[in-house]
């Protein structure tokens, strides 16, 4: 009960200092927003790249060939592709970016033909304020995915263009799928006229292919691969979320370095809760002596510096991770890079790990202090001062 | 009458580089209940020194300590720290009231180290602070007070437990003389209207009016012993 008593003269020795407080937590939370969002960003990757077992999509691209200006398949490839065993559905699409470098906000549009759209679409997605059939009903009409329309503000029944090409918006797609949140799907014919100025017409940048069986993944890919061998237009076919690693790597490899500020960031909390901890002993060796001469256990005096460390952390943590959190939900924020999207996680896991690991800190930057000052004696405590 | 504080051949030592000190040697000393004691002696003859062996806060090289029964001197670490949470109220020179928290909160200290409902700490304060008439000014940090109140809520945090004992290490060394007055007069009601034993280390020939003991401590050793003293 003792150590649950004390925890009121812990925290008013934190409120009561507002400056040195004040400061500490906000470094802290400067720095966790700083891990926070950059564990965002790998948890974005990670979901984007990552094969998982119950995959089914492959990819064909044009071999040797990452950007969608200079992949070009010859439509009728679709038609063979299909004929392959353990093919599903085979749908052929033109890609159009607005930007082929690697931003935030980059606007993608994918054609597929007109009774295409619900096979392309991935499990699970939803059009709301609207319908395939609208789609289907309109030679311009694009469904736009709800992180695309957001970050644009887009809504249905609006007119927007990008990349040269406007279109009218007739449904947002909602969908667990962060490659289709992000782009705008219109008639293949639609995109293949629109962008007639590269003669790509007859011409599609990639097919997306299902397969029926997870399991059949790499098989059905080697056979596409070894089908167009020596053709004119040789592929190389691998599952989707392979694809966007590969394509994306710049990002993948950029994120991964981003790592290592989220390590900076946390040695930036370890020390800052140390440093203060350090001078609030330092500060306080008068008061911990007359403590102990009122009879408080050098442990207990220990596990008061604890807590100190570790409620600062845990306020800096939540700040950090509170405005991290919010910062990535309202923007919306995607990486694109050669039309695919890497999303910015703005799941639980990043924020609930950011405050667990600046409590976790915070406890850690208390220990060696606490431990020092539990195994001090009275008297040398007055005559420090 | 059996005495409440036993000293024998109280031996305090310690080491300063290579040279060894001894502020305190062979003390024999006996203290009855109810009783206040002025201690004198110039700096460095040990009076402090005994002072914060009485308080447990510092340990005997040699002899032994007993107080109201307890051999003091064999108490381990852990238990020396509970025994002063319950028998020792210790008033500082300077106060050492804690800055961040209010003469409220800084009388409560002692209390929450004790079983104690809220309400039950709050009655104990409140009589605390009553008894050294500071009632009105619980609610204020000690930057807010003058150095006669701030020691009045030091004395109000070192009687709350009820200690068997109550020490002070000069408590009007840093007041001035009408203040220091008013603490010696609260100290003096506190045993003769409540009965609580005092010792006072003191350089200060007129506070020792108010006690009814005199020791005087000289290189280590007790040199003088007067009872009956002029208050």
């Amino acid at each position: 009960m003792r150590l649950l008593r004390v925890f009121p003269t812990v925290l008013k020795q934190i409120v009561r200092n507002p400056i040195r407080s004040g400061l500490t937590i906000a470094g802290i939370g400067i720095a966790m927003f700083l891990f926070v969002s950059v564990e965002a960003m790998r948890e974005g990757v990670h979901t984007a790249t990552r094969v998982q077992a119950g995959d089914t999509t492959l990819v064909v691209y044009r071999e040797n060939r990452f950007c969608p200006f200079s992949s070009r398949l010859p439509q009728y490839y679709g038609g063979r592709i299909e004929r392959l065993e353990g093919v599903k559905s085979v749908v052929p699409m033109q890609i159009h970016v607005s930007n082929c470098r690697a931003s935030l906000d980059v606007v993608t549009f994918r054609g597929v033909p007109r009774d295409d759209l619900d096979n392309a679409l991935s499990e699970g997605g939803s059009i709301t304020g609207g319908s395939v059939s609208d789609w289907q009903g309109r030679g311009d009409a694009a469904v736009v995915g709800e992180a695309l329309a957001s970050r644009r503000g887009i809504e249905v029944g609006d007119r927007f263009s990008a990349a040269g090409i406007t279109v009218f918006v007739s449904g947002i797609l909602e969908s667990d799928h962060p490659q289709d949140r992000n782009i705008a799907w219109v008639h293949l014919p639609f995109l293949q006229e629109a962008a007639r100025r590269g003669g790509t017409g007859g011409l599609v940048t990639q097919f997306n292919v299902a397969v029926e069986d997870p399991q059949q993944l790499e098989t059905v890919g080697a056979e596409i691969d070894d089908l167009f061998r020596h053709d004119e237009y040789p592929t190389a076919t691998r599952p989707e979320r392979a694809f966007v690693g590969r394509a994306a790597r710049d990002i993948v490899e950029l994120v991964d370095f981003a790592g290592l500020l989220a390590w900076g960031a946390l040695a930036a909390v370890f020390t800052l809760i140390a440093n203060a901890i350090i001078l609030a002993m330092r500060d306080r060796v008068r008061d911990h002596a007359v403590l102990q001469t009122l009879g408080y256990p050098g442990p207990l005096i220990g596990w008061m510096v604890l807590l100190e460390g570790a409620v600062m952390g845990l306020t800096g943590g939540l700040f950090g991770a509170a405005a991290a959190f919010a910062t990535v939900r309202v923007g919306n924020f995607s990486l694109t890079m050669e039309g695919l999207n890497v999303e910015v996680a703005a799941g639980w896991t990043a924020p609930l790990v950011g405050i667990a690991a600046a409590l976790t800190l915070g406890l850690l930057a208390g220990i060696v202090p606490a431990v020092r000052l539990a195994r001090r004696d009275i008297a040398s405590c007055f005559r420090a001062v | 009458m059996m005495a409440l504080i036993e000293c024998r051949q109280l031996t305090r030592t310690y080491r300063r580089g290579a040279e060894e000190i001894t502020p305190l040697q062979d003390l024999n000393l006996d203290i009855e209940a109810g009783r206040f004691v002025a201690l004198m002696g110039p700096s460095g003859s040990g009076k402090t020194t005994l002072l914060n062996l009485l308080a447990g806060i510092d340990r005997p090289t040699a002899g032994t300590l007993s107080i109201a029964g307890e051999p003091v001197h064999a108490l381990s670490r852990g238990a020396l720290a509970q025994w002063r949470s319950t028998h020792v109220g210790y008033i500082f020179q300077l106060y050492n009231l804690i800055p961040v928290l209010t003469a409220y909160e800084n009388v409560e200290l002692p209390l929450l180290l004790q079983p104690l409902s809220r309400t039950e700490r709050h009655e104990r304060v409140s009589a605390a602070l009553e008894s050294v008439a500071i009632t009105d000014r619980h609610a204020h940090y000690p930057r807010q007070l003058s150095g006669g109140q701030e020691q009045r809520v030091a004395i109000a945090r070192a009687i709350v437990t009820e200690p068997t004992i109550l020490l002070a290490d000069e408590p009007t060394g840093d007041l001035d003389r009408e203040s220091a007055t008013a603490v010696m007069d609260l100290l003096a009601r506190l045993n003769t209207d409540q009965g609580r034993t005092i010792v006072m280390v003191t350089h200060d020939p007129r506070t020792t009016e108010w006690a009814d003991t005199l020791l005087h401590v000289e290189k280590g050793q007790l040199v003088e012993q007067a009872v009956g003293g002029a208050a």
